[in-house]
């Protein structure tokens, strides 16, 4: 490898890591430490079970439940999507039908409009059929993610001959049953794909379930993130009795991106496969 | 559109019945996607468009809503914020993804690859409010990890950092810290759907690195690239929880109505007015079909079938 892409891939290596580094080392110092010692020295262990302890005392066990919280409306928002999307994808791809080209369009049209756009009419929505309060206020138009029918869309019209198809109907199958013997074992990729961007759209989304779940218990973290935020003196002069240091804020922080940071090391591996390589030239 | 394109359809000769047939398959593929469409996709718009146009009392008032938004005298500033965070974004993403995904791709090594990608990627599982926080920590030079070089570019307060002449500097770089490792994933994959056959060709015709990215992989990448640029465009306009928490923890140093997106919001929440919080969301919605347009037609979007 010549020297001049190994030096911009490590440069863009410490820009991508070091603020994540920080952020490790940061839940394992005091305050004092934070400010005072190196910001890449480790504090302590002491200092980082204090943190741990003064975090998951705040508004009992407030963090777990918030993390419980992401999780479930993550997952099920998650296996709605899949159910939806794949097959959408797949039939926008390979299949013929009345409305089709509409339908592609209203697929980007929708994905090309800010998502804040649609929170105030949502929220009036869901308020009109009294689901506000409900996890499926949520859950619903998470499931509802038109990148994951556009991915799909566009892996099977790349990736995947429609020859193969054409064997299979030759074959006797039945039109689901070609999506589902051929065209699903094949769509691995693209499944994982979807499924790994719309658990982190949901987990990470802040603003949805901020105006849609207003009682504190059913919170999922990132909106949790922000209380503790609001309960920090550094950023908020106010805060009484109830103050969180900054390192507990840190570790907090921490400890809601780890799903998302595991599901990625299981996924990893289907995110670059390229299972059709060679299959498509006959 | 109604027309059989598959091989089978060559092969047999089909009657109307048959025809029918063939078009429900691809209605049940789609049906449950449509409801979901109709529902959070649809319906909303309706609604946004509703009361764009229309007054608190629900009657219509053409254009008054826009007028009111546009005559507010945080608009124009906003518009203008909005817009050169925007270049600079899209400018920054398109570059280093595009020229990050084809180094690694190239790098022999399959296992440093793997988890350079890994690691482009960690800030990604802090979007959103978590990515805020990080970066509010390190926009400080009494906190930072990188204090030295602020205070080396002459930075010594948090407030100077964040000075109104920095911010679409600083949410560039924070949209790209969190935006561009999902990206670099995306194009590595695409790049891997190229077959090796055609690079393989390429260097036997005397192609380089060079040569190869700019004639080949590219021009492959194209729709990848395209869509990439169409979603954080969109994104970009959408710009609010960063300036929002950035004005929160600055106590006021970072305006609140730095982004078009926040000015809708104080228009909704705080003067009660979602006629023109709904005006400026239409326009939002305008304008980023206007440019996708633009791309989709330029970039023959929709031949892939």
């Amino acid at each position: 490898m010549n020297p001049l892409p190994a030096a911009v891939l490590a440069l863009f290596l410490v820009f991508f890591v070091l603020p994540a580094l920080w952020l490790l080392l940061a839940a394992t110092k005091t305050d004092h430490q934070l400010v005072h010692s190196n910001p890449l020295s480790f504090g302590s262990w002491q200092a980082l079970r204090a943190n741990w302890n003064a975090l998951t005392a705040y508004q009992d066990d407030a963090v777990f439940l918030w993390l419980r919280n992401s999780a479930l409306y993550s997952f099920l928002a998650l296996v709605i999507t899949l159910c939806v999307a794949i097959p959408a994808g797949y039939g926008l791809a390979m299949t013929e039908f009345k409305g089709r080209h509409t339908l592609l369009i209203a697929t980007l049209v929708v994905m090309l409009m800010p998502n804040a756009t649609l929170v105030v009419p949502l929220f009036l929505e869901v308020n009109a059929v009294h689901l506000i309060g409900s996890m499926w206020s949520i859950i619903l138009p998470y499931a509802f993610y038109p990148f994951g029918v556009y991915l799909t869309y566009i892996y099977f019209s790349t990736a995947l001959p429609k020859e193969l198809l054409d064997a299979a109907r030759l074959d006797g199958c039945s039109e689901f049953g070609v999506f589902r013997r051929v065209a699903l074992p094949l769509a691995a990729p693209v499944v994982a794909l979807v499924a790994f961007f719309s658990f982190v759209a949901n987990w990470t989304n802040y603003f949805l379930p901020y105006v849609m779940l207003p009682e504190s218990r059913q919170f999922p973290v990132q909106v949790g993130l922000g209380t503790l935020l609001n309960d920090v003196p550094q950023f908020n002069p106010t805060v009484g009795s109830l103050a969180v240091q900054r390192p507990e804020l840190a570790l907090a922080t921490l400890l809601s991106i780890t799903p998302v940071l595991i599901i990625f090391l299981f996924s990893q591996r289907f995110l670059v496969a390229g299972m059709l390589a060679g299959a498509t030239k006959s | 559109m109604s027309v059989p394109s598959t091989g089978a359809g060559r092969v047999r000769a089909l009657p109307a019945r048959s025809v029918l047939r063939r078009l429900r398959p691809g209605h049940g593929f789609v049906a449950a996607y449509v409801v979901l469409l109709i529902a959070f996709g649809v319906v909303p718009t309706c609604y946004a468009v509703y009361f764009a146009f229309t007054g608190a009392g629900g009657a219509f008032v053409g254009l008054s809503n826009f007028a009111a938004a546009a005559s507010d005298f945080r608009y124009v500033s906003a518009v203008g914020h909005v817009a050169l965070y925007l270049v600079l974004w899209l400018l920054m993403l398109v570059v280093f993804v595009v020229g990050l995904s084809l180094l690694l791709h190239r790098l022999a090594a399959q296992g440093m690859s793997r988890l350079l990608r890994f690691l482009y990627y960690v800030p990604g599982a802090l979007a959103g409010a978590a990515s805020v926080m990080v970066w509010l920590f390190l926009l400080d030079p009494a906190v930072s990890p990188v204090g030295f070089l602020l205070r080396g570019l002459g930075f010594q307060t948090f407030s100077q950092v964040i000075a109104p002449s920095h911010l679409p500097v600083l949410f560039t770089l924070i949209a790209f810290w969190t935006g561009a490792g999902g990206w670099i994933v995306v194009m590595y994959g695409a790049l891997n759907n190229i077959s090796p056959d055609v690079l393989e060709a390429a260097r036997i015709d005397g192609a380089g690195p060079w040569q190869t990215a700019r004639r080949i992989q590219i021009p492959l990448l194209r729709k990848w690239i395209v869509y990439m640029v169409i979603l954080a465009f969109a994104g970009g306009t959408q710009l609010f929880v960063e300036p929002q928490l950035l004005s929160q923890a600055s106590v006021g140093v970072a305006g609140r109505d730095y982004s078009l997106n926040q000015l809708s919001y104080d228009f909704a929440f705080q003067n009660n007015d979602i006629n023109t919080a709904a005006a400026i969301s239409v326009e939002l919605l305008v304008v980023g079909l206007t440019v996708a347009g633009v791309f989709v037609a330029r970039s023959g979007f929709f031949d892939a079938d």
